[in-house]
């Protein structure tokens, strides 16, 4: 277990080094947009691979704690004039308290009575979004946040807001793996094999279900304040259904209960289109095929595609000196 | 005699239609196995789910020591030291064999969740002593070796071995056990027989045992009751309850009417 955290931790360092160095490597700064999204997405994805990989409760409403947190941050800042640094706190405490309210009666169901529970409450926020144009300013959205600054600092670059970014991506990242190699974490994947036997070992479920959902729901709307005042503009169309579905997907993609993957695949999720922007017309149904073409020959995600990747290209080149050719000859 | 660890008074439970058990009295000493037999459908299992919580019963009190447990909910009378396995294995497959094992311990660490999630001193201690504990049971089952194999990878009479190994991490005071033998083979029977006895050596605890094994039954139990169609119709030694002949047209059918 210690082993593993050990692990856990060198693979969130080497993340970390290899995301800092990125921007100056890729230069221009349609790529570090693109890169501070990709942060953002993964943010939320490693909460719902908590939620949905580890303790096996669906959420089809995360994009809505999403916007949650962004229209929350907004109007608070922007209308009425409360300092940035409050107002993101106040967005996620809000978060976290209505997925708190939400989750007590949501939780008590199970499967697809779930999902459609979750599904139904991101509807309901994403026509809460549209429809009170006086708080959000409607389908045509939410101009004016002012841009990240705390303690009356501003960030000023993109560049520094990317690394903000990036530093409480790290520190999500670093709670999500003390989670799992923990008796939390435990507990969370005990009660989605058997919950009989998780509350025979003492384990109250709808305890661990409730705080489960809130945190993972907090790293939704934490990754939405920072949307609000990284991009100052919003509009209800980021915190649709879609985007629902595109974070599991992404959780999915990634495989399941492995957090670097869930990362993968938040990743590959939003540079995907950027590069797919160049086919037009085509576009969607190259996703389309491309996503198709993972499930079939990725059963467990990008992450155990690339370890397999891994010992196969660990096999070629360095055990083939030892032992007989013969053996490596025909798997490639 | 020693105040009774486990006392179970009237117990009734209906299905529907069904009543599955009625007026079932039972009590457990500590230190002593008491086994619940019964032909197929005597309400064996749903009294097993009645104590541990699994099945609300309409009527009946439980108490466990000085606690009443009537109305305590399954995982909190898991933390008062009644803990059960089950008769269809519910391991937690996505795990090894280790951390099946130190699931069980979990109600027994009081340090809060939020220090997990900052992993404060307090909460890496906490693991540390627990993952020793765990090595210790799974030493005391013979799994040992296979503590960092996946749960799911092991064979079935392992994995009933590792279901006793986890309820064990938990410190019962009172252990009950649905149907331990089932899917065993002659000699694994013979292993567990001699593993429970052990465990009761051992640990001190009750144990409550549902089981169709005759043999094992008559073997390690102190104490006997019969279920029938969900009243009890015989108790007492083993030797007593072999004799009865109540019990025996139970099993056998009573063709003299």
């Amino acid at each position: 277990m210690s082993v593993g955290y050990r692990r856990d931790m060198r693979w969130l360092g080497g993340f970390l080094v290899v995301l800092l160095l990125a921007p100056p490597l890729l230069g221009n700064n349609y790529y570090l947009t693109v890169l501070t999204m990709c942060c953002l997405n993964a943010m939320i994805a490693v909460g719902l691979s908590l939620l949905v990989g580890h303790a096996g409760q669906i959420s089809l409403g995360h994009a809505g704690f999403y916007g949650l947190g962004a229209y929350t941050t907004a109007a608070l800042s922007t209308t009425l004039g409360v300092p940035v640094g409050l107002s993101m706190l106040a967005g996620v405490g809000a978060t976290s308290g209505v997925a708190a309210l939400v989750g007590l009666p949501a939780l008590k169901l199970k499967g697809h009575y779930l999902a459609m529970a979750t599904l139904g409450f991101g509807v309901i926020l994403s026509i809460l979004f549209n429809e009170t144009v006086g708080v959000t300013g409607g389908p045509s959205g939410f101009t004016g946040i002012p841009r990240l600054s705390l303690f009356g600092v501003e960030f000023s670059s993109d560049l520094s807001v990317y690394y903000f970014i990036l530093a409480l991506l790290g520190l999500v990242i670093w709670v999500a793996f003390n989670i799992l190699h923990s008796r939390v974490g435990r507990a969370l994947r005990a009660l989605h094999t058997s919950e009989k036997a998780a509350q025979a070992m003492g384990i109250d479920i709808a305890r661990y279900k409730l705080f489960i959902f809130v945190v993972s729901a907090a790293f939704a709307g934490l990754a939405g304040v920072l949307y609000a005042h990284y991009l100052t503009f919003i509009a209800p169309a980021s915190f649709g259904f879609l985007f629902s579905v595109q974070l599991i997907v992404m959780v999915v993609l990634g495989g399941m209960t492995s957090v670097p993957g869930t990362i993968a695949g938040a990743f590959f999720l939003t540079v995907l289109p950027e590069f797919l922007r160049a086919f037009e017309n085509v576009e969607i149904l190259l996703f389309g095929a491309i996503l198709v073409l993972c499930m079939m020959y990725l059963p467990d995600g990008l992450a155990g595609g690339s370890s397999r990747l891994w010992r196969l290209v660990w096999r070629k080149m360095f055990v083939r000196a030892e032992k007989d050719p013969m053996e490596g000859g025909g798997n490639g | 005699m020693a105040e009774p660890l486990l006392r179970c008074t009237d117990v009734g439970v209906r299905f529907g239609g069904l009543q599955a058990l009625a007026g079932v009295d039972l009590s457990a000493l500590p230190g002593e196995i008491t086994a619940v037999i019964g032909p197929n459908g005597a309400g064996k299992t749903t009294l097993i789910n009645a104590i541990s919580g699994m099945v609300q019963a309409q009527r009946g009190t439980f108490r466990l020591g000085a606690d009443d447990i009537t109305f305590a909910p399954a995982h909190e009378r898991s933390r008062l030291g009644l803990v059960r396995t089950f008769q269809n294995l519910e391991i937690f497959s996505n795990m090894t064999v280790l951390e099946n094992v130190m699931t069980g311990c979990h109600a027994r660490l009081r340090v809060p969740a939020w220090a997990s999630l900052l992993r404060t001193r307090a909460s890496r201690a906490m693991e540390k002593t627990i993952r020793d504990e765990a090595l210790e049971v799974l030493d005391f089952v013979g799994l040992f070796e296979l503590a960092k194999y996946q749960a799911k990878d092991l064979p079935f009479g392992k994995q009933r071995l590792l279901e006793l190994a986890r309820a064990l991490g938990a410190r019962p005071r009172l252990l009950l056990l649905d149907e331990p033998a089932a899917g065993l083979n002659m000699s694994e029977t013979q292993v567990l027989a001699d593993l429970i006895l052990a465990v009761r050596e051992h640990f001190r605890l009750g144990i409550v045992l549902v089981e169709h094994d005759m043999d094992l039954v008559m073997r390690i139990s102190d104490q006997v009751m019969v279920l029938c169609f969900g009243q009890v119709i015989s108790r007492g030694t083993p030797a007593q309850v072999q004799r009865d002949p109540e019990v025996i047209a139970a099993y056998l059918g009573d063709d003299e009417d």
